[in-house]
């Protein structure tokens, strides 16, 4: 099957127009449709697979497959029933499948995920394996109610959705959000959820507990500190060849993936990655950027680069990759079986690459939808993406003089009204400010909606 | 020849003409918008005397040739004829018919009287240029619409920008209601009984009439030639050729030139006849009238969002926004005064199709039937459009500079209490004073209110009445603020 990625379609946006496995007939008539490189990917075929890399879990012994299926992103059906789940199960059934048959045994999701139906959707696509040829993973996300009845109701639920007597990796979801320690404190200390769930640990319901992290960095530090008493068996951090060094730059509120990692290593804790490839960030990146890359490894998709990085490191139990389509699944495939990890060369190389996006000035929105819904209807992801599109195409143009600034104008308001409905977009944000402590990226969602807000405006008033 | 001449002159003025209707990026509405000003009853309403004399001009060179290239009604009832003859694998077969003459000059009397007297609900109607506009914008321009976005989807999936979309917005009522009973009467009456709109019915065609009888250049029959085949008044869609008596009623003559091709015998010639006398014939009964109906109704949904259990993603249902009740309308920026407005307007809804925010619609009121007015539903008036007043053809939206709209106060915003974010939910908003384009608005402290919440004051000298406020405002299905219209505009 050929294979053609187009810099200036998104991963998503490609497969979108070509749909999902018939892309070979159809891909010669697009090429060149853009004066920008194509770089041609080499076929994918299951013949050419090796084998899954897989890495130990020192505390139970676990071979994870090296890939972890984030179950965030499953597709969603367009026009699903009120009430009803809004996975399209069909889709994710054939993922999980076609997953299960390459090594892929590990898959993490949330009571929260995919408008609270990932779990059903995971669990319902699971069933129909044998349970000892996967490993679950889920959490506890309390956000905003942190009674303990609330709590144990989530944890109960979850089994029920997935369907299992136990769940292999359980995690306290996102701490380090709100207001750091004490929220932390609230959600899990005060209402005696841990001890709870650490003697649910030894009852063998919960195989592994671990947390994911995103934000404060003196949670993350407190909790490591309490490694000793709880003995985390696994953490989650969010790492990438961008947040290395370079997590402080975007984001002076964030911590450097270094620090996180090295922490972690320093005390044995298998880690397992999430966002390595930033909710395809990594993937999208500006048209220099990505001929950069295709020169150097030509055949080889710009994800692998991402993968790659966090798979070099030993540390590293799973990297998550929240595979929407078979594509993106085949082509992780291919980066993981086996992994081929990176030179001390390439790393350096990986180094440039980041110390140049960060410059780039982008809102650095993973699409996790942690913020939605906005309770006055705005899409914040889709503006976002929309808008990152722009910057990564050259399309956001202040300067009224420039020789492109008509083009980069109609392509911005064109495509804005497409992503995102009128009634949807940033004019509409009246700064209430829910979103912004849903945020594991810190984003300060309304500023950034008022300078999009008056970037539109501008383009607008100069006809 | 010279039917092919007509045939490409009105089919090229036809099209740009429709175009000024359907077409929503403003491009038409740039290069053609002459096209609705040069037709005459736009002209007299805008006292666009130039116009009015160089039409009356050129009927009394070559007669009604107007109603045969420039009318977009005229043409558009040959086009319907022309299908129809497709259709049924012939052409109408027309013949010689009495001038309906008291039914005419009625309908010129009642013109020319609700004009005066200002009962746009009766004037509109029977015009015909503004008959045209109402179906080109109700039931054309929709199907345009339609076609492109078609289009947009394709070219969003290839990655384009040459197609957009744009909403197809469910207008008023009443105007679909006229134009679907004008269009299917058009259909009914050109089909069979080919000009008879224009010979019975259009105060236009009657008054061009007048100057045609003694036009310098019309159709002659040489009654030395004609072998009384009657071909030509088969072939006269105007129904003016009384090969019997060997006349032609010039009055009724829209000069298409069909007869002369029509005759194989070289009896009928387009030439210089001035002082020939005609003789137009008498009539009695009426055959026509027009009937319609006004039903008003309003279009809502949606559900509420309902946020127990905060999970990831969604997005939560936003309800359509339903119209206050004003109690004086807004008319657009240019219009002067609702009176001015209403004086001129020939509600052709051209200014409804040209608005690129979804503002304008037409009246359902039978005071300002079907002329525009301004609501905030699905935008607000934005800054840096002046398209109405760019296209409108009768001075009822005169011209308005970009740098003149905001200091033209053409409504006042009001607040609603009662409808306030921070007084209804207790949540902080200001959102309509952050995006008030003239600042009028500032928010001040709700007295007694805890957590220091604000409410908006409108500062109503800055206030131009341009509903930013109004579309923007949280507050769903009423808007806590929305605009009252001036009465006047204020330009200060």
């Amino acid at each position: 099957m050929a294979k053609i990625k187009n810099q200036e379609i998104g991963r998503r946006d490609f497969l979108k127009i070509l749909g999902i496995g018939s892309a070979a007939a159809l891909l010669p008539s697009c090429k060149d449709k853009k004066e920008n490189t194509l770089s041609v990917v080499e076929p994918f075929s299951e013949e050419s697979l090796g084998n899954m890399t897989y890495r130990i879990n020192p505390s139970t012994g676990d071979k994870v497959s090296i890939l972890g299926y984030g179950c965030m992103r499953w597709p969603l059906l367009e026009n699903p029933e009120p009430g009803k789940s809004v996975v399209d199960q069909e889709q994710v059934n054939k993922l999980i499948d076609y997953a299960l048959a390459h090594g892929v045994n590990y898959f993490d999701t949330a009571p929260v995920y995919c408008q609270g139906w990932s779990e059903t959707a995971t669990g319902i696509a699971l069933k129909r394996h044998p349970r000892n040829t996967y490993f679950i993973a889920t959490k506890m996300s309390n956000t905003r109610d942190f009674s303990f009845q609330a709590a144990l109701k989530m944890y109960n639920r979850s089994f029920e959705a997935l369907q299992t007597d136990y769940i292999d990796y359980y995690l306290l979801h996102s701490v380090g959000g709100g207001k750091g320690l004490e929220t932390l404190q609230q959600r899990f200390f005060d209402n005696g959820l841990l001890d709870f769930l650490l003697k649910e640990r030894k009852k063998g319901k919960i195989r592994n507990l671990g947390f994911s992290y995103h934000g404060d960095v003196a949670v993350f530090d407190y909790l490591l500190s309490l490694h000793g008493e709880v003995k985390w068996d696994f953490v989650q951090i969010q790492m990438n060849y961008l947040d290395w060094k370079h997590a402080k730059t975007i984001n002076p509120s964030n911590t450097n993936a270094e620090y996180l990692y090295g922490e972690l290593s320093k005390r044995g804790i298998p880690v397992v990655i999430m966002e390595p490839l930033l909710g395809g960030r990594l993937a999208n990146v500006p048209s220099h950027v990505a001929e950069h890359f295709v020169s150097r490894t030509p055949g080889r998709s710009i994800a692998s680069w991402a993968f790659r990085f966090v798979g070099s490191y030993p540390g590293v139990l799973c990297a998550l990759s929240g595979m929407t389509y078979m594509e993106h699944l085949q082509d992780n495939l291919r980066t993981f079986s086996p992994l081929e990890p990176l030179t001390e060369d390439d790393m350096k190389y990986l180094a440039g690459i980041s110390d140049i996006l960060s410059k780039h000035p982008i809102i650095p929105c993973v699409d996790c939808k942690y913020c939605m819904p906005c309770p006055y209807g705005l899409d914040i992801p889709a503006i976002f993406l929309h808008y990152n599109k722009c910057v990564n195409e050259g399309n956001i143009i202040s300067d009224t003089s420039d020789d492109n600034y008509k083009k980069a104008r109609r392509a911005f308001l064109i495509g804005y009204d497409r992503s995102v409905p009128k009634l949807r977009q940033a004019d509409h944000c009246i700064k209430c400010g829910e979103c912004v402590s849903s945020c594991p990226q810190r984003i300060r969602i309304p500023r950034e909606m008022e300078k999009i807000h008056h970037y539109v405006e501008s383009l607008k008033v100069t006809q | 020849m010279l039917r092919k001449i007509r045939v490409v002159m009105a089919s090229v003025l036809f099209l740009l003409c429709l175009m000024l209707f359907l077409d929503f990026t403003g491009f038409f509405a740039t290069y053609f918008g002459w096209i609705a000003k040069i037709q005459l009853v736009p002209a007299i309403l805008a006292v666009n005397l130039v116009v009015v004399v160089l039409l009356l001009l050129l009927t009394f060179l070559f007669g009604r040739v107007y109603c045969s290239i420039v009318c977009p009604l005229g043409v558009f009832q040959d086009i319907i004829s022309r299908v129809g003859s497709k259709i049924r694998g012939h052409r109408p077969a027309f013949k010689y018919m009495k001038e309906l003459k008291w039914l005419r000059y009625s309908f010129l009397l009642l013109f020319v009287v609700t004009l005066i007297a200002g009962i746009p609900a009766v004037y509109t109607l029977i015009e015909p240029y503004s008959s045209f506009g109402r179906m080109a914008n109700a039931l054309f321009a929709p199907l345009y619409q339609w076609g492109n976005n078609a289009l947009a989807y394709l070219a969003e999936r290839l990655d384009s920008y040459a197609f957009y979309r744009s909403e197809v917005i469910f207008k008023g009522v009443t105007t679909l209601i006229v134009a679907l009973v004008t269009i299917v009467l058009l259909f009914v009456l050109a089909g069979r009984k080919g000009r008879i709109y224009c010979n019975s019915i259009c105060p236009v065609g009657t008054l061009l009439g007048l100057v045609s009888k003694v036009a310098l250049f019309r159709p002659v029959l040489d009654i030395s030639k004609c072998t009384s085949c009657h071909m030509c008044a088969k072939r006269c869609k105007s129904s003016c050729i009384d090969v019997e008596s060997g006349k032609i009623d010039y009055s009724r003559c829209v000069v298409c030139f069909d007869c002369i091709e029509s005759c194989k015998f070289g009896a009928l010639e387009y030439k210089f006849a001035f002082g020939k006398k005609t003789q137009p014939l008498k009539s009695q009964d009426g055959l026509s009238r027009r009937e319609f109906l006004a039903v008003s109704s309003l279009m809502a949904g949606s559900v509420a969002l309902n946020a127990q259990n905060k999970v990831d993603g969604g997005l939560a249902a936003i309800e359509d926004k339903i119209a206050p009740e004003r109690k004086i309308s807004i008319v657009p920026p240019g219009a002067k005064s609702i009176k001015n407005l209403s004086d001129h307007c020939t509600a052709c809804q051209l200014c409804v199709s040209a608005c690129p925010n979804d503002v304008l619609r037409p009246s359902d009121s039978l005071e300002r039937f079907m002329q525009p007015e301004s609501s905030y539903e699905k935008g607000f008036c934005r800054p840096e459009c002046n398209k109405c007043s760019q296209v409108c053809p009768t001075g009822a939206i005169t011209p308005l500079a970009v740098e003149d709209k905001v200091s033209t106060h053409i409504g006042h915003a009001v607040w609603v209490e009662k409808n306030c974010l921070p007084v209804a939910d207790g949540v902080s908003c200001g959102l309509c004073a952050n995006r008030c384009p003239v600042g009028a608005i500032s928010m001040v402290q709700i007295e007694g209110a805890t957590q220091g919440l604000k409410r908006p004051v409108v500062d109503q000298e800055k206030c131009i009445g341009c509903g930013a406020c109004e579309y923007l405002c949280p507050a769903r299905p009423f808007s806590a603020i929305y605009v009252e219209g001036n009465d006047v505009h204020i330009v200060k």
